[in-house]
């Protein structure tokens, strides 16, 4: 079933090895980083506009 | 008020932030799901091309993102389309949410594509009709983000990246046709509804890392509406109501 004889042959790719691996190496660095990134950004603007709202309501309350 | 059971209530908002709430982690799981099949027929199972050796094995992530990078124009453009005719508070922010996922898209597609064309044509890059189009692609997808990110008004940032996304939508069918309609150096389709040229673990492992694509920016797409909408609709109550409550988790 499995194609590869050795988890070297695996890697070496008949020779394309630098070019599969940098494909898919790019491709899953782009795939972790940009959820972590969207999370970061969704994190810091929630606890921005908790403190705006926060200062909005003291405000109205005085 | 009360609700109306309709459709158009979907298009609120109110009612999509916690529709995507919920949606979310099962788009992610489906994508994680959908890549480990893809991947292990694409990269264990399926064999070796009798021309192109095991380096063809970068079509199995060069032919999604570069789906994914015309799909997700399409579905901007007719987000744009809709938000144009209709006014509607959704659509700009849908477009925006899918933008940089879009361009992310463009971009592995091209890299890909120049780890694929030096070993089986001797060059990186060439102005071919397929790549150049393809590079104008990620272009207009930047130059949305930039115009909408210049322009401070909402409203006005959205109907100007909307007529962009409009006008940029000719490149599509270009690129896609430009196989057919131009000589070039670029390959022609793989894929057709009626044949395939492929093998068909080959074929199958293409088409599970297409779906794993597709639940990626579905998913990472409503991640990003969600934290548009709070921003835009701040002054809101439910976005109040919202950000008091549960909002805190950090969901």
């Amino acid at each position: 079933m499995i194609h590869w004889n050795s988890f070297a042959d695996f890697i070496a790719m008949g020779g394309y090895g630098f070019y599969v691996w940098g494909s898919f190496g790019l491709t899953a660095l782009i795939m972790i980083v940009e959820p972590i990134v969207v999370v970061r950004n969704r994190k810091s603007t929630i606890a921005r506009l908790k403190r705006q709202l926060r200062a909005e309501t003291r405000n109205t309350a005085e | 008020m009360k609700d109306r059971f309709n459709l158009y209530r979907f298009a609120s908002p109110a009612t999509f932030y916690p529709l995507a709430g919920t949606l979310i982690p099962w788009f992610v799981a489906l994508s994680v799901v959908f890549g480990l099949a893809g991947l292990w027929l694409g990269m264990l199972v399926a064999p070796t091309d009798f021309q192109q050796g095991e380096g063809y094995r970068i079509i199995f992530i060069h032919v999604p993102a570069s789906w994914m990078s015309m799909f997700i124009y399409l579905i901007m453009a007719g987000w744009a389309a809709i938000g144009l005719a209709f006014n509607t508070r959704l659509s700009g922010m849908m477009a925006q949410a899918l933008a940089p996922t879009g361009a992310l898209m463009a971009f592995l597609s091209l890299w890909t594509g120049a780890l694929w064309g030096k070993p089986m044509w001797g060059a990186w890059w060439v102005w071919d009709a397929r790549l150049t189009s393809e590079l104008i692609l990620l272009f207009l997808y930047i130059g949305y983000m930039a115009l909408t990110a210049a322009i401070d008004d909402a409203k006005r940032a959205d109907k100007a990246g909307g007529l962009l996304l409009l006008v940029g939508v000719v490149n599509i069918p270009i690129i896609y046709f430009s196989v057919k309609w131009w000589n070039t150096l670029h390959q022609g389709s793989s894929v057709n509804l009626t044949k395939s040229s492929m093998a068909e673990t080959m074929l199958w492992g293409m088409l599970l890392m297409a779906m794993c694509f597709w639940m990626y920016s579905i998913a990472i797409a409503l991640m990003r509406v969600r934290t548009i909408m709070l921003e835009r609709e701040r002054h809101t109550d439910w976005v109040k109501a919202e950000l008091l409550g549960k909002a805190g988790e950090g969901k």
